[in-house]
């Protein structure tokens, strides 16, 4: 079997592949795919690259194309580079009803992008169709680099993404 | 067992099932037909299709057949309203991004879609939003892609997962926004990718080599057997006119059950290359020229009289291809024993023919193709099976995956599809010595039959616990096989080898078997094509000349059947020099070339498998006829002919055959008596070489070479087919592992210069691990290098 030396994964992402691969069954190394690519994407500056697929693939054992495929199919994980804070407007029912249309709207412009774009000095990007994230009672409400923002208003909006670099 | 044989009612029709057969298994089986577009009968079930919705007393739903489960009492409906309705509104979604371009498109005619569009589909669409558009995946030069046609149902996925052993496509992105394809752009590799034109329900993956060439309804379909393996897999060539223009499988559960190698499947091409042979020609003072038929043949009489004169018949010499039919094999050996030659072989890829006196009839199997895959345990010596006989390794994939143990004695460390349990991987040097560790690992394990003479021999043999383990799992199989490979055959040391092959199966108590290699290779065995045994293995006191003696003798004449020497021979280069030396060459071939124009006197046009009536025997010695689909190219006639007109031209008695049956049903008397389970009787070797208990060769710097051959370049038709010949791209490379080539400070891509006995050889590199320490592998049979000379032995290597 050709192999290569696996050196693209850091020391410190198998470490943490490895305390997932522990939480499962000897022979099923390939239930750790799902956090062993989030925890690539996160020491890739926010998404996946053939390469760290390919290399995760060899980690599990697994065929490339089944990495290929979780990696294509989740909407938190990028296949394509993109900016490095990640902002998830929830559209979902009862964010739309509180206006979440117009605080998408706002974050548009004020960006200069579309939902599912970044920035050009990558420093935003806009998920694309971010469904519920459970927490209507704050609704319109958004998630920026997994913290959640509640009861959102256009100024507050630019208060949080001013502060990010 | 009769609690697992349960009773169901099907359209108001009484059938019988097996527990846990699913429903539409049943209904398969019993003429009543459900429609599928993601159930196959090789595949798992996904039911992700949902066209197989019937109605199932009971359930509040309609069921999926592929994936309902039989249950006693079970009362289903097929055709009822509900039934009906369900599948006309999966049709009318399954519809809905499909582009109906079934005007160009190839499957047009002969789609599953289509067909059940027709049966269930709407005449209009209510859907006039806009439809998705997929784009097209470039996966090679074999299989095309129209993924916009593509209703998900899976089966490609599936069948690189569970059949190829390979998973290469995949189902990429979610929702409406999926598509089916290798997410990275790459070539579809495995050696049964083909299939997936087949088990695709629609035209999203079709054959590349065939596209836009002919409609479904303008071909007649031809039944035939493959022609490129030992396997002999049934086919059906799709001909339009008098051009056969694509192969797929005809189901045959024992040989190849649905499935085809690529090599069988687009070999065809072959057929229609440019320098296909139309006419007879011959070389009359140094000048070539076309002639008909009677004059050709008349100057072979001529010639072949004068020599014979003054030399006698023990200075000719035939040398005939294996994948020649049968009726063409035993006619080749009839006329040339006629004249008085016993120089007559088809074992042009082997070296060593010691004891071939006391080899078995035929490289037998040992056992039916088919029951490989009941196997608990195989020892695979010598073989790149996976890419020389893609059905045998399915056999072996299939048997691996049931948990038996598949181990593996090679020179390179062949990327199999299935795991192997044990392998020893060293230098064609060390495999003797390999398996005369295997050998006295049973004797240390206290097995008593191992003879004293083998014994003897392995005294200076270490053991190491790989031999421990190969021999204890040979011994625990219930259902073991040793399996003598093409490798192996070839081997320089082919007659010690198969000895001590034999000694293990013996000692292990397992069946004992070959991988031959051609299409005939056991028709040409049985047809007498060898110089110490006529038709039906008739003992010939006075031996002939084996192919490596014909060729270092240099004989006056030679007869060539359907072969180029200088590619197909195991020495390319004595072949050459043989051929050059000789006052008159008559080649029967399909192609010319300029190599074999320098050499040859006469060169008569021959029909290639399709374009003739023949019958191949396979390595479990079934006997399969086929007929002729197409006439032949041009002036070409089916080699039987051929020699049969010669033989009434040199006034040799009963050459009078009106039809290829005739000659069957004479070869068929003589070979009926011949037993298939015989196994070699070889007496056992007075000493091993190579074997002094460490063998370091390379240790003074000197490689050794590896020879294989390419898969797509086995014979003069494979070579000539051109989307094959692209679809493998490490074709011609010198392939050596990094430890040597950072000892030699060589790189990938880097063009290097293999030096052995008197012939440079140049080409670029590939680093490829699975070459063993200190060898350097190089592929034959390549038609722009030729005359590499033997294929082992020494060599050296450098940066050019």
């Amino acid at each position: 079997m050709i192999k290569t030396d696996n050196k693209i994964l850091s020391e410190h992402t198998r470490a943490e592949i490895d305390l997932w691969i522990a939480k499962y069954p000897a022979d099923q190394k390939q239930s750790a795919v799902l956090a062993a690519l989030r925890e690539v994407q996160h020491e890739n500056q926010g998404y996946l690259t053939t390469e760290l697929m390919d290399a995760v693939a060899e980690y599990l054992d697994m065929p490339p194309i089944a990495v290929y495929e979780v990696g294509s199919f989740y909407s938190m994980l990028e296949t394509e580079k993109c900016g490095r804070h990640s902002i998830s407007v929830c559209t979902n029912i009862s964010c739309m009803l509180n206006g979440s249309g117009e605080i998408m709207q706002h974050i548009e412009k004020k960006l200069g992008i579309k939902e599912g774009e970044s920035t050009e000095d990558g420093r935003f990007h806009i998920k694309q169709e971010e469904e519920c994230l459970a927490a209507c009672c704050g609704a319109p409400m958004m998630m920026v680099d997994h913290v959640y923002h509640e009861n959102l208003t256009p100024e507050k909006v630019d208060e949080i993404l001013d502060e990010l670099e | 067992m009769t609690d697992d044989i349960l009773n169901i009612e099907v359209d108001g029709k009484a059938l019988e099932a097996r527990r846990g057969q699913m429903l539409i298994e049943v209904t398969d089986a019993n003429d009543i037909y459900i429609p599928r577009f993601c159930y196959h009968k090789k595949l798992t079930v996904a039911a992700n299709c949902r066209m197989c919705l019937v109605e199932v007393e009971k359930a509040p739903k309609p069921l999926p057949a592929c994936a309902t489960p039989v249950m006693d009492g079970m009362k289903v409906q097929t055709r009822s309203k509900l039934a009906i309705e369900a599948q006309k509104s999966v049709m009318e979604f399954l519809l809905i991004n499909h582009p109906l371009d079934c005007p160009i498109c190839d499957q047009g005619g002969e789609c599953e879609l289509q067909d059940l569009a027709v049966g269930y589909g709407e005449g209009v669409s209510r859907y006039h939003e806009s439809k998705r558009v997929v784009k097209d995946k470039n996966i090679g030069p074999l299989i095309q892609t129209d993924m916009t046609r593509c209703i998900h149902c899976t089966r490609c996925i599936r069948f690189g997962e569970e059949i190829a052993g390979l998973r290469e496509m995949g189902a990429i992105g979610r929702g409406e926004r999926m598509e089916i394809g290798t997410y990275i752009e790459k070539t579809v590799s495995s050696e049964l990718s083909g299939n997936i034109i087949d088990v695709c329900p629609v035209g999203a993956l079709t054959s590349k080599p065939f596209r836009f060439s002919a409609r479904a309804w303008e071909m007649v379909q031809r039944e035939s057997i493959a022609p490129h393996d030992s396997v002999g897999s049934n086919i059906e060539l799709h001909v339009k006119g008098d051009r056969v223009m694509r192969v797929v499988p005809a189901e045959n559960e024992a040989i190849n059950e649905v499935w085809i190698s690529d090599r069988d499947r687009f070999s065809y091409e072959g057929m229609y290359s440019e320098d296909r042979l139309q006419t007879p020609m011959i070389k009359q003072n140094g000048v070539w020229q076309e002639a008909d038929w009677e004059t050709a043949l008349e100057f072979v009489r001529d010639n072949l009289d004068k020599p014979l004169l003054n030399h006698g018949g023990s200075q000719l010499g035939g040398l005939a291809s294996p994948a020649s039919t049968l009726e063409e094999l035993y006619l080749f050996q009839k006329l040339l024993r006629a004249l008085g030659t016993n120089n007559i072989d088809s074992r042009l890829r082997q070296n060593d023919f010691d004891q071939q006196e006391t080899d078995p009839a035929f490289p037998y199997l040992g056992q039916s193709i088919a029951a490989l895959e009941d196997l608990d345990a195989a020892l695979v010596i010598g073989s790149n099976v996976r890419k020389e006989q893609p059905m045998i390794n399915h056999r072996l994939r299939k048997a691996s995956l049931n948990g038996a143990d598949i181990m593996m004695v090679n020179s390179v460390d062949y990327e199999l599809n299935y795991d192997i349990s044990e392998k020893m991987i060293q230098s064609p040097a060390e495999i003797v010595a390999i398996l005369a560790g295997i050998i006295k690992a049973f004797s240390e394990m206290g097995n008593q039959s191992v003879d004293s003479d083998i014994q003897s021999l392995t005294n200076n043999v270490k053991v190491n616990d790989t031999h421990r383990a190969i021999a204890r799992k040979l011994s625990d199989a219930k259902n073991g096989s040793v399996l003598l490979g093409n490798l192996a055959t070839a081997h320089n040391q082919f007659s010690t080898l198969k000895v001590l092959a034999l000694a293990i199966a013996k000692l292990g108590n397992v069946k004992f078997g070959f991988i031959s290699e051609a299409a005939n290779t056991s028709g040409a065995h049985l047809a007498g094509v060898l110089p110490h045994r006529g038709a039906g293995g008739e003992v010939i006191d006075a031996s002939g000349l084996n192919t490596d003696d014909m060729l270092e003798q240099s004989l006056k004449v030679y007869l060539l059947m359907g072969i180029e020497p200088e590619l197909d021979c195991w020495d390319g280069r004595k072949a050459v020099q043989a051929m050059q030396g000789a006052e008159f060459v008559v080649s029967l071939t399909a192609y010319e070339s300029e190599t074999m124009k320098q050499y040859a006197d006469v060169l008569l046009p021959i029909a290639l498998f399709a374009e003739t009536s023949g019958t191949y025997i396979n390595v479990e010695g079934q006997s399969q006829s086929f007929t002729g689909a197409v006439p032949p190219v041009g002036e070409a006639r089916p080699a039987w002919k051929i020699l049969r007109v010669m033989g009434n031209l040199l006034n040799l008695e009963t050459f009078e055959y009106n039809s290829s049956e005739e000659v069957r049903d004479e070869v068929a008397s003589v070979i009926e008596n011949v037993a298939l389970g015989s196994v070699g009787s070889w007496t056992t070797p007075e000493s091993l070489k190579n074997v002094t208990g460490s063998t370091e060769m390379g240790s003074n710097g000197t490689l050794q070479r590896i020879t294989e051959i390419p898969m797509c370049s086995i014979d003069a038709m494979t070579r000539r087919a051109r989307a094959l010949q692209n679809a493998d791209d490490s074709k011609g490379l010198i392939q050596i592992n990094s430890t040597l080539a950072k000892r030699l400070s060589i790189i990938t891509g880097d063009t290097v210069v293999a030096e052995y006995e008197e012939n440079t050889y140049s080409a670029a590199v590939m680093i490829n691990e699975c070459v063993s320490d200190d060898c350097v592998l190089i592929q034959a049979a390549q038609l722009n290098h030729s005359e590499l000379g033997a294929w082992h032995g020494n060599v050296s290597l450098r940066k050019a």
